[in-house]
């Protein structure tokens, strides 16, 4: 279906670019489209499609064969849930047209070469099976393919290389075998048994302390989650015990057999695994998620066990279906619900029974990964918000006899916030029933502590008054900064003439009614900051001044926790506070009574996102800047052959060369504040964490509390969602903060986050 | 064989496309205006109820990414909510991804719909309905009771 553009003819004058379509690029348009339809809905069958496909392939031949391999080589990398197809096409053109078979082999061993080369490994597993299912196909000879896949295990031997290497060649030899298992082992059967003997006792000695971070439920009850090479290999095994009959994959090509069978094979190259370099970047270990089990649809088809390598196959492909159409949510869900197959599946069990998921994520609160939790909050919310809310609340009162802060009360309190922020207060109060009244939100109301006349005794009282009527009037900020000055300072005996020095009540005066004049809307509040700038940077000069702006903003909107979070984006946006700031204030001690609800991360990591944001957008004009700067050095050297003007070139060059110095401060200025933020906030939960864990050891009670569940994890989180940025620091963690006289408990956390990428 | 080559099925993004929709205020030329919308960060927002608030779009339209600002569409004579709104996002991938998962979704029980803006000018927050708020609601024939009830030119009758 290629795509309109909007061509208007009514202007003139104006570059419109229309669309040139040339003989050539409509035909490779036709082929690409051909080649991409096939497999599809039709009225024909899926055999007399790619028959007729490979008929019009190879009479296309002697003029297009570069686009052709180029095209296949494309899907065999960009569409592996079709696999089978493609590589049944290809052994159809293979027996039509032998050398064109080999140049195609040739193609997908060059691209394999570089995917690896450019770290693109998802992408090198498909085509890694790709080419073994040519194996079936009679195009690559059985005895090569299991001799590449020799190189691949014996990565597993390579000295002083990360882990994650060795597990990425196992997993491609692995993953593959579900396809070419059954045809390997007929023909090279002691090779394969050597081949799965050395894999088993690399799975047995690699190690495997990332694993509890990746958990998503600290319980095995009722499904284990298993590292994801050890359930592979699980799965494996048992196909080998069932002599490797598989049943779930289409196999196209068995309907072609005797014309296939004719064909001549070709052998692979030696494939040598390129060596590891520093660039190299592996693929992360993963933990496999399971929540549904034969027992789960009684009625329906029987979901094949979790050490099915059917399972394996059939989340692989869903998986590769939403990879490939993410952007197109109708033709993702389309896709999904007509998987080949689906009715000898629950699929939708597979893909997700929802009802039924939510009530087992919630049955399973109690051990489920606060990240998760969060998770599950956001999209149980948004769910409701599309479906007016309706749930049956009743269903989930075993959570009101319980303490507030365990799992199950506090996820029902987070998601009613949620709810609440999409809605508004009256909406939630009405949609639960009375009973869960003791879980609904506060009412996001303001708290003004100068409101009241009965306040009139509080000092700064009168200030406040007089900042009222003033900001009502429309004052400048010169104006505030008079009625400022009059405002004593509770910690110092002398400030100086100025009155500017960090002065509490000054900015408690100020702030609060500020943001209770501004209380209407979120424009509102942004209005009062941007009109007042001037003051605010001058109060939150220090930074106990930053901190306690934030601590006011909080005492105003403590109610509203929306507001709050996009307060503190703003002020990190204009730069009145700064991220380690927000970073201390999170783990102050105003904060603790809030410290384990998910609006506080929501605002940390956001405020991590914007550091980082900021050190990419400075980088990049860095970058941009050379880049001009070697431009106009080639523009030089290109058109100036006869004159040598030094002085010339040096005025050009001048600012550009400047902007460039500048910006190189600027982007090591804000990598230093980049890390100054992580690093605080790793010294700060050690230090909360530490604190916890002495007072359990001398109380003599269990450490594990709901809250010590919650701030362990929210430290794994900090170094999982953000993994990248956090691994340039890996020296300075580990001789700073993370050192072996820490307690093993927090140690843990980082040697697992060690051990990810080792 | 490089391995970065793509397929034109995969690049697919129909809900990410311009509309058929031109403002026909804007000053300029029509390529002018659909050069603005191709790199524009901001989003039209319609169908709201009039007592959506800032604070809910905020909220949800936020689920895609950062946002930079909300700005309330109003009646041009009341100056109050008449059920529409810009949405400016930070980074144009943000919006998007409002575009593919937030259009055609509900806010208030009120299925919404977004559209590419080519930016917001001064003056373009305010209805251009002869009675104030949006044109859609001079002629609308129905009850929508998040809207003012029937359509002005029915309840003038």
């Amino acid at each position: 279906m290629s795509r309109r553009r909007h061509s208007d003819d009514s202007d003139a004058g104006q570059p419109h670019k229309r669309r040139r379509t040339s003989e050539p690029s409509e035909i490779e348009e036709r082929l690409e489209s051909l080649i991409c339809r096939v497999g599809e809905k039709s009225n024909s069958s899926l055999e007399s499609n790619l028959e007729g496909l490979a008929g019009v392939l190879e009479a296309d031949l002697p003029n297009y064969k570069s686009k052709i391999l180029r095209i296949l080589c494309t899907v065999a990398r960009l569409l592996p849930e079709k696999l089978t197809v493609y590589t049944t096409l290809v052994g159809l053109l293979n027996a039509r047209n032998y050398n064109f078979g080999g140049e195609f082999v040739e193609a997908m061993i060059r691209q394999l070469k570089e995917c690896l080369k450019v770290n693109m490994y998802n992408e090198a597993v498909h085509l890694v099976r790709f080419l073994s299912d040519l194996v079936n196909c009679h195009v690559i000879a059985a005895p090569s393919m299991v001799a590449m896949f020799e190189n691949f295990v014996s990565v597993t031997q390579e000295e002083d290389v990360p882990q994650v290497r060795c597990d990425w060649y196992m997993f491609a030899f692995l993953s593959s075998l579900p396809w070419v298992g059954k045809e390997l082992y007929e023909k090279k059967d002691a090779e394969m048994d050597r081949l799965l003997s050395q894999t088993e006792s690399y799975l047995k000695r690699r190690q495997k302390i990332h694993v509890p971070m990746l958990q998503v439920w600290t319980a095995d009850k009722p499904h284990p989650q298993e590292e994801y090479l050890d359930c592979l290999w699980f799965q494996i095994q048992k196909l080998k015990k069932d002599r490797w009959q598989e049943r779930h994959i289409l196999r196209p090509y068995l309907a072609f057999d005797s014309v296939l069978c004719e064909a001549l094979q070709h052998n692979l190259p030696p494939f040598t695994p390129p060596p590891h370099t520093e660039d190299s970047v592996y693929p992360m270990p993963r933990v496999i998620f399971r929540m549904f089990d034969y027992t789960d649809d009684p009625e329906g088809p029987v979901m094949p066990g979790s050490h099915s390598v059917e399972r394996f196959v059939i989340e692989e492909n869903l998986h590769c279906i939403i990879k490939s159409h993410w952007k197109e949510r109708k033709t993702c869900a389309a896709q999904l619900l007509s998987y080949p197959g689906n009715n000898k599946i629950p699929l939708n069990y597979h893909i997700v029974e929802l009802a039924q998921a939510t009530e087992m994520l919630y049955m399973r609160l109690d051990t489920m990964n606060t990240t998760c939790v969060d998770r599950f909050i956001n999209w149980f919310s948004h769910h409701l918000s599309n479906f007016q809310f309706r749930w049956s609340w009743e269903d989930w009162s075993d959570c009101l006899t319980q303490d507030l802060e365990k799992p199950k009360p506090k996820f029902v309190r987070e998601v009613l916030e949620k709810c609440m922020r999409l809605s508004y207060h009256q909406r939630i109060i009405d949609i639960v029933p009375a009973s869960f009244s003791v879980l609904s939100p506060a009412n996001p109301v303001c708290i003004y502590k100068y409101g009241d006349e009965s306040n009139r005794s509080l000092p700064g009282y009168t200030v406040a008054l007089c900042l009222t009527i003033a900001i009502k009037n429309k004052a400048s900020n010169d104006e505030i900064f008079s009625i400022l000055k009059d405002v004593p300072n509770p910690n110092q005996d002398d400030d100086d003439g100025e009155g500017f020095t960090f002065n509490p009540l000054k900015i408690e005066v100020f702030v609060q009614t500020l943001l209770h004049l501004a209380a209407k809307s979120f424009s509102h509040s942004f209005s009062a900051l941007a009109k007042f700038h001037e003051v605010f940077k001058t109060l939150a000069e220090s930074d106990e001044g930053k901190l306690h702006v934030l601590r006011v903003v909080y005492e105003v909107w403590k109610n509203h926790p929306q507001m709050i979070a996009v307060l503190v984006d703003k002020m990190i946006r204009t730069q009145i506070v700064d991220c380690a700031a927000v970073a201390n204030w999170i783990f102050s001690s105003e904060l603790a009574h809030d410290f384990t609800r998910f609006y506080i991360w929501e605002i940390l990591h956001s405020t991590i996102r914007k550091m980082n944001k900021h050190v990419l957008k400075i980088h990049k004009e860095l970058e941009e800047t050379k880049a001009r700067l070697a431009r106009q050095h080639k523009r030089r050297d290109s058109d100036d052959d006869d004159d040598d003007d030094d002085r010339s070139t040096d005025r050009e060059d001048g600012p550009l060369e400047e902007q460039i110095e500048r910006l190189q401060e600027k982007v090591e200025s804000a990598q230093s504040e980049q890390k100054n933020l992580f690093l605080v906030i790793f010294q700060r939960f050690i230090m909360l964490l530490t604190e916890h864990l002495v007072r359990c050891e001398t109380g003599g009670i269990d450490v594990f509390t709901p809250w010590y569940k919650s701030c362990i994890e929210r430290l794994q989180q900090i170094f999982l969602q953000h993994h990248q940025i956090i691994q340039q620091y890996m020296v300075t963690l580990e001789n700073l903060l993370f050192t072996a006289e820490l307690d093993h408990h927090i140690l843990a956390v980082f040697q697992q986050f060690c051990a990810l990428q080792a | 064989m490089s391995c970065s080559g793509t397929l034109s099925i995969l690049r697919s993004d129909s809900y990410a496309e311009l509309s058929q929709y031109r403002d026909q205020h804007f000053r300029g030329t029509r390529y002018d205006q659909e050069r603005l919308l191709r790199k524009s960060c901001t989003l039209y927002v319609g169908n709201l109820s009039f007592y959506t608030t800032e604070e809910q779009i905020h909220e949800l339209f936020g689920k895609s990414g950062d946002i930079k600002k909300v700005i309330m569409g109003l009646d041009k004579v009341k100056k109050t909510a008449c059920g529409f709104c810009f949405v400016e996002y930070y980074a144009r991938g943000d919006a998007e991804n409002a575009m593919r998962y937030i259009n055609g979704t509900r806010l208030d029980d009120r299925i919404i719909r977004t559209d590419w803006d080519a930016g917001f000018k001064e003056g373009r927050q305010y209805g251009r309905g002869r009675s104030g708020g949006q044109v859609r609601d001079e002629y609308r024939q129905d009850y929508d009771a998040g809207r003012g009830g029937y359509g002005k030119t029915v309840q003038c009758q």
